[in-house]
């Protein structure tokens, strides 16, 4: 009988380091963006600091949980914990509080759950599972549908819950597929899209078109012309017309009047420095006035004085750059790289293919909240409300992560103990 | 130790199975590894380039940080208070609640509730807004006036719902309130500064500051007005306050304006200005030794408090419209004729020129004859020696002292010897601006030689042609300032001090140097004797006789000058006591008749008041002149500029 247990050499020390500096230094920049100089407690339970330093200890008792419990259970139960998150989707739209606009919270005593977060590592484990098992190939196309279904249920929900960032964290799979066979120009094709849907909404769409039209005569005049090739750009062409037509009028016709704002100011067709811009703006003021090495903790006036809006969540960023300046941002970057770095190469290591897939989900994750999450704070990304991994204030987001993280950490350890067992 | 081995050699076991197999899948991973963490290594670049953009290379961001919190406000100095010569408080400061708005932070604003609360309808503040985006110095984030001095209600009403009012706040300040409503002319007002101050000011002042407009408000102004300070604030994102900047590391603090004492005598000027009532003219008494104006009347007079609130501009626009023309302030800008008290400097010149000596006489048979000219007298003895001319104003006495100062063989011209009347005059503070630290003092008038060859040509014209100026008609223009000071240099035998009006400037006596300066005048000190004694028989029993009170010796004379547009000027300039004297005054009574009925015995009742400190001995004098209406009289627009002639 193989010992169950990690031992703690086999856990690893750099994540787990990492997770625990990111988390503490999320809570002083909580407490940095809400405190007030006439109470400073940070164990007030009544500022976002106190009930953040709570959640953390919370997080921190399940994840001693996770590392406590026989790794097979994530194995076992891994559908069940997919059907319970989707469950939980759908409950909230009868039992969903109304917060901010969107309607995918539930209201427990005191604090708010956001099924939403949970249903990430739910989707990672179902999808993980999904992939290690027997006889499953990526290139059958049977493997491809239902793994793009494991990732688009809750995305769907998710994104009739009005919470389109949410949603979109699960685009963030893709990553994960294409690592266990999804071809590169499948991707390629998917960014070539996105930079389609961006040309799209900002010049009309006849011009878009002439110009892919332009483009492939050129294309076909310059390479040997074959029947296959002809076909092949011609067809092209006609689906990307298509395409931008539809990005338009989607962009004119679903998208609500805010959702439409924000991207055009992103885009920059708008300024709107009363409305959906103020926010980028005062986040924009925020780091750029941090300078090299940041104003010092705990002086940061865009900070202290509340103007850069939501600033404990989506904005925690914006204390980092304003109080610890272009260092700090430094610092921080550096840290998130290596603590992706550590787990791509703690998922290239597993033997398990389980281990792996759900080890990709993870990277991707947190790779995706990076992006969009520090691209929206220095007005590279649109405003979409996700959080800062471990960093931004929010119970459900801090837990979901811890969880996410620490599964894996439990994985790896006992990817020891999976090569005693071939014994 | 052998674990490790075990576990090497069964990889190793593995490895050599399953080679080809796995290296290839290692290969692929690992291509694909290095791929996605190319793509975390891409953006967290254009990440930190962008950081570097932001908080590096563009400072700009600095500045939208500083513009975010930083809010300048001023600090107001408690202006200078004014008192009189014995420290009695003139002027003091009151609290004005003004309305300021940042119309950046503007935001959700209810503006109906807004209007009800300030009193505007929406049009005006509408209007209002518009306004005030056309000042000068106008920027979104700085601080302007909304409203000027809300009542205390309005200002109680509009705390209670501040918070609503984001982007609003109540400025306190002071404006002026005075105790008295006295000296009005002397003390002036303040009012706001206008864009031409602003912008000759270096941006000290801002638009609705506050400045000293006229009388020692204005001249004073640098002593009065204190320093401005400044403190910095920061404000968070709705605008309410949060704390110093920096711990007030750059904040300075105001400066507070400083006391003044006047010259002014408080009793003086109050009964002054009593005795003037329902009168057009002036009083100005002066204490000879030290040139301080004691008391100066312009009548009629207006009550300093106008000019206070809200609804100043509409107390100005009344003043102004007046055709009494209160605002003018007579004693030190309105030339009059001085009638016979110019006697008394012809007298000194004459004797200063040698052609007048004490013991001149002159026939005197109801006036002066000469050359089919005629210039009327009053009966009295003749013929009389300088003394007794004096005594008794002989016109046609004075019409031969002129005549042979203007007339003297000793210059070969009659301009010379003119111009050296002209100098003699000038010497006694004639013709020219005196330098009184009041604001609007005028020159008078006393016509150049010039100005005579410009009329008759040159060379044609003589004493006989302006021999009205000898008994201090004609065009001569002497301001009541000018005459007050001509007795103080009388009483002084021989030099004034320039006349002022501030004693003391917080512990400072006599701050201005200038005011310490005796001005010798022309006249040797030796020919003032014989007239002074003249002038004490004017009082004791000449035209002033009125004026006598038992026990103070008075020098005076009285003058009724002519003017063609009503009735005479009653004027009277007088000093006491005779030796060592301590008040010099001068009293212009506008068309009231002959000098001795009016001015002298307002002057005789002041100087009482002021050596006694009482006047009640003669309380039917008291009672005529106040009770004394003379305004019923057509008021002309021009009455204080007359120009008046001899015949």
């Amino acid at each position: 009988m193989t010992q169950q247990q990690p031992k703690p050499a086999h856990i690893d020390w750099i994540s787990l380091t990492l997770y625990v500096v990111f988390v503490l230094s999320g809570l002083l920049c909580i407490y940095a963006s809400v405190f007030k100089e006439t109470n400073p407690n940070i164990y007030d339970m009544d500022m976002n600091y106190g009930k953040q330093l709570l959640w953390i200890v919370i997080s921190l008792f399940i994840a001693l949980l996770i590392l406590l419990v026989d790794e097979k259970l994530f194995y076992a139960f891994a559908y069940g914990f997919y059907g319970i998150t989707i469950i939980l989707l759908i409950a909230t739209f009868a039992i969903g509080a109304e917060i901010k606009g969107s309607s995918s919270w539930i209201r427990i005593g005191g604090f708010q759950i956001q099924p939403a977060e949970f249903a990430k590592f739910g989707t990672a484990l179902a999808l993980a599972k999904f992939l290690s098992g027997y006889n499953i190939n990526f290139k059958d196309i049977k493997v491809k549908l239902i793994s793009f279904a494991i990732i688009g249920l809750p995305m769907i929900i998710i994104l009739l819950q009005n919470e389109t960032g949410s949603a979109l964290v699960f685009a963030s799979f893709s990553l994960v597929l294409y690592r266990e066979g999804l071809p590169g120009w499948l991707l390629l094709g998917g960014v070539a899209l996105a930079i389609l849907a961006i040309l799209a909404l900002l010049f009309p769409p006849l011009n878009i078109i002439i110009f892919l039209g332009i483009l492939a005569v050129i294309v076909l005049v310059f390479v040997r012309r074959t029947m296959l090739l002809i076909f092949l750009t011609i067809g092209i062409v006609a689906i990307s017309s298509i395409y931008v037509s539809t990005v338009n009028y989607a962009f004119e016709n679903i998208l609500q009047a805010h959702q439409r704002t924000r991207i055009n100011v992103l885009l920059g067709k708008e300024v709107d420095l009363k409305g959906a811009g103020y926010n980028v703006q005062q986040s924009l003021i925020a780091i750029g006035s941090g300078g090299a090495f940041g104003k010092g903790y705990l002086e940061g006036t865009q900070n202290k004085f509340r103007f850069v809006p939501e600033q404990s969540t989506d904005f925690i960023f914006c204390t980092i750059g304003e109080e610890f300046g272009f260092l700090g941002s430094l610092i921080f970057v550096i840290l998130y790289m290596l603590l992706l770095y550590r787990l791509l190469v703690m998922a290239e290591r597993q033997r398990s293919k389980f281990n792996r897939v759900y080890g990709y989900s993870l990277i991707a994750i947190l790779f995706f909240h990076f992006l969009i999450n520090i691209g929206m704070t220095l007005g590279l990304m649109p405003v979409i409300g996700i959080p800062l991994p471990f960093f931004s204030y929010g119970g459900s987001a801090l837990l979901s992560f811890t969880i996410l993280l620490f599964i894996f950490i439990r994985l790896d350890a006992n990817r020891v103990n999976e090569l005693k067992s071939f014994e | 130790m052998f674990l490790v081995l075990a576990f090497n050699y069964q990889i190793l076991i593995i490895s050599t199975l399953h080679l080809p197999c796995i290296l290839f899948a290692i290969m692929e991973s690992q291509i694909k590894q290095k791929i996605l963490f190319g793509v975390f290594i891409f953006v967290a670049l254009v990440y930190v380039i962008r950081l570097l953009t932001l908080q590096i290379f563009d400072d700009s961001y600095v500045r939208y940080a500083q513009n975010n919190v930083l809010q300048e406000q001023t600090i107001y100095p408690a202006r200078g208070l004014l008192m009189d010569r014995n420290s009695e408080l003139l002027v003091y400061n009151d609290n004005i609640y003004d309305l300021f708005v940042i119309p950046e932070q503007v935001k959700k604003l209810d503006t109906v509730s807004f209007c009800q609360v300030i009193g505007i309808t929406k049009e005006e503040f509408i209007a209002r807004f518009e306004k005030i985006k056309r000042q000068k110095g106008y920027a979104i984030y700085r601080a302007s006036v909304f409203e000027k001095q809300l009542t205390i209600s309005t200002y109680a009403k509009f705390q209670e719902m501040l918070f609503d009012f984001q982007g609003f706040f109540v400025d306190v300040r002071t404006d002026r309130k005075y105790k008295y409503s006295n000296a009005a002319h002397i003390m002036g007002y303040i009012g706001e500064v206008t864009e031409k101050t602003i912008e000759a000011s270096n941006g000290y002042y801002r638009m609705g500051d506050f400045i000293g407009v006229s009388g020692v408000e204005k001249t004073y102004e640098k002593e009065l007005g204190g320093i401005k300070g400044v403190r910095y604030v920061l404000v968070d994102s709705k605008s309410r306050t949060q704390g110093r900047y920096k711990a007030g590391e750059f904040d300075t603090a105001a400066i507070a304006g400083k006391k003044i004492n006047l010259t002014l005598d408080l009793k003086l000027q109050e009964l002054g200005e009593e005795l003037m009532q329902n009168k057009i003219g002036s009083v100005v008494a002066i204490e000879p030794s030290t040139g301080e104006i004691l008391s100066m009347v312009s009548s009629p007079a207006y009550d300093p408090n106008l000019f206070v609130g809200r609804d100043r501009g509409n107390h100005y626009m009344e003043l102004l419209r007046d055709p009494s023309k209160p605002l003018f302030n007579r004693p030190i800008a309105a030339p009059y004729p001085p009638g016979s008290i110019f006697k008394i400097i012809m007298s000194l010149i004459g004797q200063h020129e040698e052609v007048l000596f004490p013991n001149t006489e002159y026939y005197c048979g109801g006036g002066f004859n000469s050359g089919g000219l005629h210039v009327g007298c009053h009966a009295h003895g003749s013929p009389l020696p300088l003394q007794g001319a004096i005594a008794v104003s002989c016109n046609a006495y004075f019409c031969h002292v002129y005549r042979t100062v203007v007339n003297n063989p000793k210059y070969p011209k009659v301009e010379d010897a003119y111009n050296k009347l002209y100098d003699h005059l000038a010497s006694f503070g004639m013709g020219r601006k005196l330098g009184v630290d009041l604001y609007g003092e005028g020159t008078g008038f006393v016509p150049k030689a010039t100005y005579y060859d410009k009329i008759y040509g040159r060379n044609h014209w003589q004493a006989l042609t302006t021999i009205s100026l000898g008994i201090g008609q004609g065009e001569l223009g002497i301001t009541p300032l000018q005459m007050a000071n001509a007795t103080a240099l009388v009483a002084n035998r021989g030099y004034y001090i320039t006349p002022h009006i501030v004693r003391r400037i917080e512990s400072r006596k006599n701050p201005n140097p200038e005011y310490n300066i005796k001005h010798w005048c022309s006249v040797d000190t030796s020919y003032f004797p014989v007239v002074i004694n003249g002038m004490e028989d004017v009082v004791n029993h000449g035209t002033a006789y009125v004026a006598r009170i038992p026990g103070i010796a008075i020098c005076g004379k009285t003058g009724t000058a002519q003017n063609p547009h009503g009735k005479d000027h009653s004027i009277f300039f007088a000093f006491a006591p005779k030796d060592n004297p301590k008040i010099a005054i001068a009293v212009v009574v506008e068309n009231a008749g002959f000098g001795a009925t009016w001015a002298a015995p307002i002057a005789s009742l002041m100087i009482e008041q002021y050596l006694t400190k009482k006047h009640d001995t003669r309380p039917a004098l008291v009672e005529r002149m106040v009770k004394g209406n003379l305004t019923h009289k057509p008021i002309l627009n021009d009455s204080t500029a007359t120009k008046t002639s001899a015949h």
